[in-house]
């Protein structure tokens, strides 16, 4: 089993956050740390998509998949870098299963 | 030690110097300004060593908030010490509105605010419209209510450099011009108080209507900037978003989705102001 | 009127009687209790009071400023908390981080500037490893003082985030290797109580004696009105009839015995801290620890240059032998030569 597999991922809860799309770009406040993320698609999506739920890759990608029709199968690799970016911003917390 | 208080906008600050002269010279040119009783702030200038208290005298900079490595100014610059003092509270101290680096001039209750890398002739280009029907709001700082979104004056000294003070003294035909200090790590500096309108009226706010970035030295064009773009520069233009926290950023999210923004190139003072009255006339 | 630091001392310790102040009294005041890292605190204790307009707003700005302090710890404290999230020893939280991780009264309003953690001696490439990798990097890199540091500090070199531009001082003990008390850290660790997101803090006794120990042999006595405010805050919160005779025990243990008797002494004296009448007992000495401690003037300065002159020279004596510290400045003379 690779790390993918074995880890989950749980999104900083929606009340903690503000969200605010200008452009192109979207603006993602956290409450907790005071930070600013400017962040592009699909980051919002992944955070939106993720709910209060401790997710596997797999999973947050068939969420996706549900929701914006497309294959969840090729874009896990996608969704796993952003997840990871989320990870180290703190907007998303690893958690190990 | 002397002491000299005075108001600038919301700001109250508190100079104490180890020689009169500085003081002197701000009382003179701060002359229409309020005296505070309790100042938000106190900078000091000091000797030093007791020694260079009366040789080569050398003003070191402290205060409240102080930089570590700020290096002392020969005494005939105290003047300058002493603003840039102020200015050092203002960045690293307040936390009442949104601080944006930045300069401003108003109309019809209505304020354009410039920001831009120094060099880009915002606080020239402010001075130069607050003597030319606009009223001057400030040339280096512009502070953003936090619950209503107004930009508030702070409209200290007028600092001119360079070029900019043979500009500002064919301009400003009875302006009160500071003493002029040659060769400061800026390169010639000259102060000038602002109009007597910019004075009378700094207690007053004004509605956000137009945001430049200009830059001097090209061909005149205009460029439109995204939100998203204004928002990353603007952050970069503040000492206290981050501070501020989740009203800072409502306030910054506010403002770049309600006032439309340019980029502008300019070559010289009458070509920006064109530039000015005509993106006044569509956006604002 | 001539004003000292104890303007700043009467005020913390009796809010409404700020009510007697001119403006000439509550520009000192607010002005020494910036110099001394206070007003945040001082914002807290009178919150509630009259007082005159421009002093609340100079007082909002300060909460303001204690708020954002206090939400960049706590984020700093997880960030270290998820940086370290693979490591199974205890990372324990110390200072202003731990106070208000901990919902301490302490950390009410109060400036935290690094973040202060403490892990095990043996544990320190394994930490240092785990940080470097979540994006920590050496605020400089120089053999010689990561040599002293390594040799002689209590903790590794300064780390700096490099996005979020924030220091963490990894200490493995509360003192410099080269002090003369040793402290008993494993003891800390082991007993140290944890918080609810898998961080500790230090128990209320060594939570104390580290203050104690900071105020006296770490530093020259610089912030020490805030330091004893802490102190104050914790025998205030901890100070119940079985808490006095175990500090007394724990400290003991911790050959730091005298500082944190001086400092409950100190304390009393100056904040009207209760403690018990064992306690109490003035020591000859004490005179001069409080006349160092309130040395400012109304613009903030620090005044009695001479005694400040005393307690530098004697605070890098209690630090390092002599030798040492010759040879240490020798080593920093040559370097800027």
């Amino acid at each position: 089993m690779t790390a993918s597999q074995t880890t989950k991922y749980k999104a900083e809860p929606a009340d903690q956050i503000l969200v605010t799309p200008l452009d192109s770009l979207t603006l993602v406040y956290q409450r907790r740390s005071g930070i600013t993320h400017i962040v592009a698609e699909p980051a919002p999506e992944i955070l939106e998509a993720m709910g209060a739920d401790a997710l596997s890759v797999e999973e947050v990608a068939q969420r996706l998949a549900a929701q914006f029709d497309f294959d969840g199968t090729q874009a896990t690799d996608i969704i796993y870098a952003r997840l990871n970016e989320l990870a180290d911003l703190g907007l998303v917390e690893r958690t190990h299963a | 030690m002397h002491e000299f208080r005075v108001q600038v906008g919301p700001a109250a600050f508190r100079i104490g110097s180890q020689w009169k002269r500085p003081l002197d010279q701000l009382a003179e040119l701060y002359r229409d300004y309020p005296v505070p009783t309790v100042p938000d702030y106190s900078v000091r200038l000091e000797s030093v060593s007791l020694l260079r208290r009366f040789i080569r005298p050398s003003v070191a900079i402290h205060g409240d908030y102080m930089l570590p490595d700020a290096a002392p100014l020969p005494l005939a610059q105290g003047l300058l010490a002493a603003e840039m003092a102020m200015n050092l509270q203002m960045a690293l101290g307040w936390r009442r509105h949104l601080l944006l680096h930045a300069s401003a001039v108003e109309k019809d209750g209505r304020a354009l605010i410039m920001t831009g890398q120094s060099g880009s002739g915002k606080s020239t280009l402010a001075a130069m419209l607050g003597h030319r029907g606009w009223r001057f709001m400030g040339d280096e700082f512009v502070l953003i209510d936090l619950d209503k979104g107004d930009a508030v004056p702070f409209p200290r000294l007028i600092s001119l450099k360079n070029e900019a003070i043979g500009a500002m003294m064919a301009t400003a035909l009875d302006g009160r011009f500071g003493p002029l200090m040659e060769a400061t790590p800026k390169g010639d500096i000259r102060h000038l108080v602002p109009p007597a309108d910019a004075i009378a009226a700094m207690a007053q706010p004004a509605r956000p209507a137009l945001l430049l970035f200009p830059s001097f030295g090209f061909e005149a064009t205009v460029r439109e900037v995204a939100p998203s773009e204004v928002f990353m520069r603007l952050t970069q233009a503040s000492t206290n978003y981050v501070a501020l926290g989740e009203k800072g950023f409502s306030t910054l999210t506010r403002f770049v989705q309600t006032v439309p923004a340019r980029a502008i190139d300019y070559r010289d003072g009458i070509e920006a102001e064109a530039l000015v009255n005509q993106l006044w006339a569509e956006c604002a | 009127m001539s004003y000292d630091g104890m303007l700043l001392v009467d005020a913390l310790r009796d809010p409404a009687g700020t009510a007697r102040l001119d403006p000439a009294g509550w520009t000192a005041l607010l002005t020494i209790a910036r110099v001394e890292q206070l007003l945040g605190t001082l914002a807290r204790r009178l919150t509630g009071l009259s007082v005159p307009d421009a002093v609340a707003d100079i007082l909002a700005e300060a909460r303001v400023n204690a708020e954002y302090q206090r939400r960049s710890a706590l984020w700093e404290a997880d960030c270290a908390r998820r940086a370290l999230a693979d490591y199974s020893g205890k990372v324990v939280l110390m200072k202003g981080t731990a106070y208000v991780a901990a919902g301490l009264k302490a950390g009410e309003g109060r400036h935290i500037g690094d973040l202060d953690i403490m892990v095990a001696q043996a544990d320190l490439p394994q930490v240092e490893a785990a940080l470097l990798k979540a994006g920590w990097e050496w605020v400089k890199e120089d053999a010689y003082d990561d040599a002293y540091y390594r040799d002689h500090m209590h903790e590794l070199p300064p780390l700096i985030h490099k996005e979020r531009d924030r220091m963490i001082d990894v200490h493995h003990t509360i003192l410099p290797l080269t002090a003369r008390p040793r402290p008993d850290a494993a003891a800390m660790l082991a007993e140290a109580t944890a918080l609810t997101n898998g961080l500790y803090v230090l128990n209320p006794a060594d939570m104390l004696i580290h203050s104690a120990a900071h105020l006296f042999a770490d530093g020259e006595l610089d912030g020490g009105l805030r330091n004893l405010w802490d102190l104050h805050c914790l025998m205030t919160e901890y100070g119940d009839d079985a808490f006095w005779p175990a500090l007394a025990k724990r400290a003991a243990h911790h050959q730091l015995l005298a500082p944190v008797e001086r400092a409950v002494r100190l304390t009393h004296q100056l904040y009207g801290t209760e403690v018990p009448q064992g306690w109490r007992r003035w020591h000859r000495q004490d005179k001069h620890y409080v006349r160092r401690l309130t040395a400012r003037d109304h613009w903030g300065r620090g005044t009695h240059k001479f005694t400040r002159l005393l307690f530098y020279v004697r605070s890098h004596w209690l630090r390092m032998p002599p030798m040492m510290l010759a040879r240490h400045l020798w080593t920093k003379w040559r370097k800027s030569a």
